[in-house]
């Protein structure tokens, strides 16, 4: 068990540094159902983002419905801005496969048509069987097939590393 | 077996949806709550979402209705299905063709799911048993039987005004003899553990042991109405009119239509509800119809959430891990 709130500050220096870098002066944060809303709350606390969170829930969008149908406990996702023409970031708490992030930006684009999108993850723990990258990571880990990583929260926020049995 | 039962896997996961009777609460928190999540692509600049890409969804309609028909459409093609509009009452039946013949044969176009409407009770459910076992099956509604995804879009409609069912008053007017909207309904706000049901109408448009359903019964508009937080009224059939189950529509209307006087009776902030199409000036008057307290229009619009919800869930329930096969 890890206190995720260190990682969340360096994210949120990463982050900072990068909407600098880029010229992005009002970026919206867009956290994806569970744990990545509760990380993209605290780093729109920390940058003093002005503008309302995002939420989406992307389970109408995953590529596996045919494997395990629809997900019973699944959220409105709402986007209380324009999408069209503003500057995202989404927000996640463990990047492994990439497939969710691919289903979250296809949602993001039956929305509107975003300026740019960056993506920031509390935890990159490998595994990729897509070509996504994350723009911002709070820490890199490797862990084997076996090995799950979760976020326990809303408070307070933990980091659970355990052994699967399947 | 019953329809209650060839709805569900082992697991007690909906596989059809053919009656809402001998289901859980949980069943139905599940739909709505899905719905809700759903509820806002409408308002989405892409009004569609991928869930069904790929998946073709047959509306069989033995009976006419464009209403209906065109909901589970629109529910279909928002969650990206192929849909196929098959109006078989003019069409094979006409030509001798069997029930089991057309379904073989829609089946042969590999179809995944099958929205059925027809004039006779448990025609759904027959055709549930028939299908091959990767097919879900919607009842669309069927004779008297019923009418569950109306049923499930009433109760969404309530819920999203009046969320507090153990303390609702709940009044369902007109004629109940003939109406699968009202069974269905009834059976769903018990389910759903509301407070009280009535059923207000004459004796002559009342099945016999309505009471059983778990529903009082009310002749009497004036009493029956008297401090509810919801009002349903139900279409009247004007062929029902034939039977000598009524006198004619004025009277009907000054005994039982749904007027602003009657409707002071109810709470002050209570919603007029109606299954559609209207009558005006026999169940209800246009100014309550129109009125502010009507939530009509939005029980349409709530349909296609309510039906993208159900497909969903169903055709969900029927996936099978990779390397599974039926």
């Amino acid at each position: 068990m890890r206190d995720a709130e260190p990682l969340i500050e360096t994210m949120a220096g990463q982050l900072r540094d990068l909407l600098t870098a880029r010229g992005i002066a009002e970026p919206v944060l867009i956290g994806i159902h569970t744990g990545g809303v509760w990380i993209a709350e605290r780093l729109r606390q920390r940058l003093g983002i002005a503008a309302p969170l995002g939420q989406l829930d992307i389970s109408f969008y995953r590529d596996d419905f045919s494997r395990i149908g629809v997900n019973p406990r699944v959220r409105p996702s709402e986007l209380p801005f324009d999408v069209d023409g503003r500057h995202l970031v989404l927000v996640d708490d463990v990047l492994n496969t990439g497939r969710t992030v691919r289903a979250a930006l296809n949602e993001l684009f039956d929305y509107g048509r975003p300026a740019s999108v960056l993506l920031a993850v509390l935890v990159d723990r490998g595994g990729r069987q897509l070509p996504i990258e994350a723009n911002v990571v709070g820490a890199r880990l490797s862990l084997t097939a076996d090995q799950e990583a979760q976020l326990t929260g809303p408070e307070p926020l933990q980091l659970v590393i355990q052994q699967t049995t399947s | 077996m019953s329809a209650t039962h060839i709805q569900l896997d082992p697991q007690g996961r909906l596989l059809h949806f053919l009656t809402v009777e001998g289901l859980t609460r949980r069943h139905l928190t599940d739909i709505l709550d899905t719905a809700e999540s759903l509820r806002g692509v409408a308002e989405r600049r892409v009004k569609k979402l991928p869930t069904l890409h790929g998946k073709t969804v047959v509306n069989l309609f033995f009976e006419a209705s464009t209403r209906t028909r065109t909901t589970f459409e629109l529910a279909a093609k928002r969650l990206s299905a192929d849909v196929l509009n098959l109006n078989i009452a003019t069409s094979s039946a006409v030509k001798g063709e069997s029930l089991l013949d057309t379904l073989r044969n829609i089946e042969a176009m590999q179809c995944d799911m099958f929205v059925v409407r027809h004039e006779q009770s448990g025609a759904a459910e027959f055709i549930a048993r028939h299908v091959k076992p990767h097919i879900a099956v919607l009842n669309a509604g069927d004779g008297r039987h019923a009418h569950p995804t109306q049923a499930m879009l009433d109760v969404f409609t309530i819920r999203r005004h009046k969320p507090d069912f153990p303390h609702l008053r709940v009044a369902i007017v007109g004629d109940i003899l003939h109406s699968r909207v009202a069974r269905s309904l009834i059976h769903a706000l018990n389910i759903l553990g509301t407070s009280e049901i009535r059923v207000v109408a004459p004796r002559t448009l009342l099945p016999a042991h309505v009471e059983t359903l778990g529903a009082r019964v009310f002749h009497d508009p004036g009493q029956g109405l008297r401090d509810v937080d919801v009002v349903v009224m139900l279409r009247l059939q004007k062929e029902r009119m034939e039977g000598a189950l009524l006198p004619t529509e004025r009277e009907f209307f000054q005994r039982y239509g749904l007027t602003e006087d009657r409707l002071a009776l109810a709470r002050p902030d209570a919603i007029v509800m109606h299954p559609g199409p209207i009558n005006r000036g026999v169940e209800i008057d246009s100014r309550v119809a129109d009125g502010p307290r009507s939530v009509i229009l939005e029980q349409v619009t709530n349909g296609i959430a309510v039906r993208m919800a159900i497909m969903s869930i169903t055709l969900g329930n029927h996936a099978r891990p990779a390397g599974e096969t039926l």
